[in-house]
């Protein structure tokens, strides 16, 4: 409860610096839980769920809600007040590190960058059937009010569709002459997405010279930020990906600069 | 489950939409009849007691057609070859033969006719038909447990799913479902298993996402289930995929282990695991032969296109999709008892009406369908990861269900697309479920949408359409339709796809003594 006097303290419209999660005060530091335990409901198992709560950092903590599943466990919701402190100066997050571009713009810097069409590649890979994220970033209805790929007349996209193997797809890529390829997992058990995606780097980069290998990204809900060089592609794109962000991720990272003079110091 | 229609269609154009159904499959049906697969093939040596598979896993049957057909070909039949190799003395019995042609050691020929021919054709039927009466009488075993142990005492019923990947675990996890309320168990297929060309052996204990489907799998899990519906008190049923590469076979394995439902659907793998469209077509009217034989309920997988496609423009291609589904069912002789049609719950929620848009699509699938007991979908592409809204969501999915008179209700969990469900998840699913069906089962009574309201109108409006996209589909011709993405926006032609090379053409003299005992419906 100390913490609640600095923060309170804090001038509004100033982000703090140390935050506590928000229940009905600022500062109170409440949140809610909820899990079960391998164990028969009783007077036990609700002081072994306590005992959790305190060592996740809630304390004061409450359990509102026991319910046994069957003989040999019980559920629990617990409301508490987590002292733990998030320090904004400890956050980091991954930006954006290209500038959003409109399709007439993304057309425009594929012509005068690149001088003929901008070719993608995009497929499901593995085992993976769920074609909802690639369709929504390639087909030409899109996705959030924006149009796939498809759309953008500089750029030809071949979609290869669900449960591609990957021979076929560094076959189907090297016809194509493909600059980037997309694929997109949505199957994340037993880490499948990443399983395959690895799979996928290794036979591009075993099948292409040194420095030809198209631009490869990957996309789907559950991978982790920042993990784009463990997987050995160039970029990750997550839950809420637009198509015009793609779009434009591949003109920064695929098209040349129109002339020198508009190279940019950065 | 007829009882007087909440909404009022056109006769007439019902009428249409089936005849357009017909003239659409009709083209198709021809197709099937005039081709055979390796899977065919497999699945007519499984009836004759083939099993096993070798020290790698590769199943006997496997080996056995393929050597068939690198000598002789599978244009006439596979057992007519075989079983002129066991009268000629070549092996003692069938799995020696199968060891034998593994090692290269036999050769085949195709007898030349007259008595040599007849002979060899009735030994291979007679082994034959004693699979198609292990099935029946797994079909009367159901019969007499369901007269025993009784079926649910609500509709709809409960569908529940277990995936661990390990047949161990999936059992008490099963039995627990099952105690809880589940009326159905799926076990969902390890992800892959339909691009195999090959049904795995034994109990499996490692899968991804699900739990392989195996004739030992089948066998285990139905053996459980047994034992906890004589402890419930009403007969607990058992759900696979009769689907992929190997779909007669797996159906065969179904009919032979009395599961009581498997997935189904005439052009899922097409769309969804680009499996070749004739390969599909072919393997699919064998494999619903069987299920009809057997008694197993089919559940079609419309709810898919939804999941691709948007749900309120797209409404009418379920719609289509159900009455070719419904043709193709029939022609393999299923009755209507057995048509799981499905449909699905995934109209996005910020869509204003949502909920009377759903109640008007399942209210058109329900007077369209009045016999079939339909499968009615959850929610899974709007579940955003807000697992309390999830589960609203769900709540209304499950009024929608009653009060439109669904046959077998999927239950939604709220961690749809988060992960997979907790052992909470499925409790607090099912409490969902019990109270809906409990506070509202009888509102059905009272639910009468005015002829000229939103929802009666909507219905009539996604017939009109799935007409019209019917009579565009007999016009173009519906391996064409399915080449131009007309369901699930994707697009498969007729000579691409996984599986092709296993399509053989049927040479004049082809003899199948499964497809003859099935469509003859004799039992020697």
């Amino acid at each position: 409860m100390t913490n609640r006097k600095h923060l309170r303290d804090t001038p509004r419209k100033l982000t703090p610096q140390i935050v506590r999660p928000y229940g009905d005060t600022t500062g109170d530091g409440m949140i809610q839980v909820s899990f079960t335990l391998p164990l028969p409901h009783d007077k036990r198992a609700e002081g072994a769920a306590l005992q959790l709560a305190k060592k996740m950092g809630m304390d004061p903590a409450l359990v509102v809600h026991a319910k046994p599943i069957g003989p040999d466990f019980t559920f629990f919701v617990v409301y508490g007040s987590s002292n733990h402190l998030v320090d904004l100066g400890q956050v980091h997050v991954q930006e954006r590190e290209f500038p959003l571009l409109s399709p007439k713009e993304v057309s425009l810097a594929i012509k005068r960058g690149l001088r003929r069409r901008l070719v993608v590649v995009g497929a499901c890979i593995g085992t993976d059937a769920h074609t909802v994220g690639i369709d929504a970033i390639l087909n030409i209805k899109g996705f959030a009010g924006e149009k796939g790929l498809e759309y953008y007349s500089e750029i030809t996209v071949v979609n290869l569709g669900a449960q591609v193997l990957v021979p076929d797809l560094v076959a189907k890529a090297r016809a194509a002459k493909a600059d980037a390829v997309l694929v997109s997992q949505v199957v994340t058990q037993k880490d499948a997405h990443i399983h395959n995606v690895s799979q996928m780097t290794a036979a591009f980069r075993e099948a292409y010279p040194a420095g030809k290998v198209p631009l490869l990204v990957a996309g789907g809900p559950r991978f982790e930020e920042g993990s784009a060089d463990r997987l050995g592609v160039d970029r990750i794109f997550g839950r809420g990906t637009t198509p015009s962000e793609v779009a434009s991720y591949l003109v920064h990272a695929v098209v040349p600069p129109a002339t020198p003079s508009r190279k940019k110091a950065s | 489950m007829s009882t007087t229609p909440l909404i009022h269609l056109d006769a007439a154009q019902v009428r249409q939409a089936r005849s357009l159904a017909k003239r659409a499959g009709a083209p198709v049906v021809k197709i099937a009849k005039n081709h055979t697969t390796v899977s065919v093939e497999r699945a007519t040596l499984r009836l004759a007691g083939l099993t096993g598979a070798d020290h790698e896993g590769q199943p006997w049957v496997n080996h056995l057609v393929d050597a068939v057909r690198g000598q002789v070909g599978l244009e006439h039949g596979v057992t007519t070859p075989v079983y002129d190799a066991l009268r000629r003395g070549v092996a003692p019995d069938l799995l020696t033969l199968a060891q034998q042609s593994a090692s290269g050691s036999v050769s085949f020929r195709l007898p030349e006719g007259g008595r040599e021919l007849a002979t060899t054709q009735r030994t291979a039927r007679a082994q034959v038909a004693r699979g198609i009466r292990a099935i029946d009488a797994q079909r009367a075993a159901r019969d007499r447990l369901i007269r025993r142990h009784g079926n649910p005492k609500q509709t709809p019923w409960i569908y529940l799913i277990v995936a661990t990947g390990d047949i161990d675990e999936d059992i008490p996890q099963a039995q627990a479902a099952a105690r809880e309320g589940a009326d159905v168990i799926a076990v969902i297929r390890s992800t892959g298993q339909s691009l195999l060309d090959f049904v795995p052996e034994g109990a499996t204990h490692e899968g991804f996402a699900g739990t392989y489907a195996t004739q030992e799998n089948f066998r285990l899990m139905r053996a459980a289930l047994d034992e906890t519906s004589r402890e419930v008190g009403r007969y607990v049923r058992l759900t696979n995929y009769a689907s992929g590469l190997c779909m007669p076979e797996i159906a065969t394995l179904a009919g032979l282990e009395r599961l009581d439902m498997m997935l189904n659907d005439s052009m899922y793998g097409i769309l969804f695991r680009d499996i070749n469209p004739i390969r599909t077509f072919v393997d699919q009217r064998f494999s619903r032969q069987i299920h009809a034989r057997a008694g197993i309920i089919i559940n079609t997988g419309e709810d898919n296109y939804l999941t691709t496609a948007d749900a309120v423009d797209a409404a009418h291609t379920v719609t289509v999709s159900q009455l070719l589904n419904e043709y193709f069912a029939k022609e393999a002789g299923l009755a209507d008892w057995q048509l799981g049609l499905g449909h699905a719950f995934e109209i996005n929620p910020e869509v204003p009406e949502s909920f009377r848009l759903e109640l008007a699509h399942a209210l058109l699938a329900r007077t369209l369908f009045p016999d079939a007991p339909l499968k009615w979908m959850p929610p899974t592409k709007h579940m955003t990861g807000d697992v309390f809204r999830g589960y609203l969501l769900d709540g209304f999915f499950n009024l929608a269900g009653t009060m439109t008179g669904q046959g077998i209700l999927l239950v939604g969990m709220m961690t749809e697309a988060v992960v997979t469900p907790f052992l909470s998840d499925r409790d607090l699913a099912l409490q969902n479920v019990r109270y809906v069906l409990d506070a509202a089962g009888g509102l059905r009574e009272d639910f009468h949408p005015p002829r000229d309201g939103f929802i009666q109108t909507r219905a009539r409006h996604v017939l009109g359409e799935a007409v019209d996209l019917l009579d565009r589909i007999t016009t173009d011709g519906l391996l064409n339709a399915i080449a131009d993405g007309t369901f699930g926006l994707m697009k498969r032609p007729a000579d691409h796809g996984k599986g092709l090379e296993g399509v053989v053409t049927k040479a004049p003299g082809y003899d199948n003594p499964a497809v003859t005992l099935l469509e003859t419906g004799a039992t020697r």
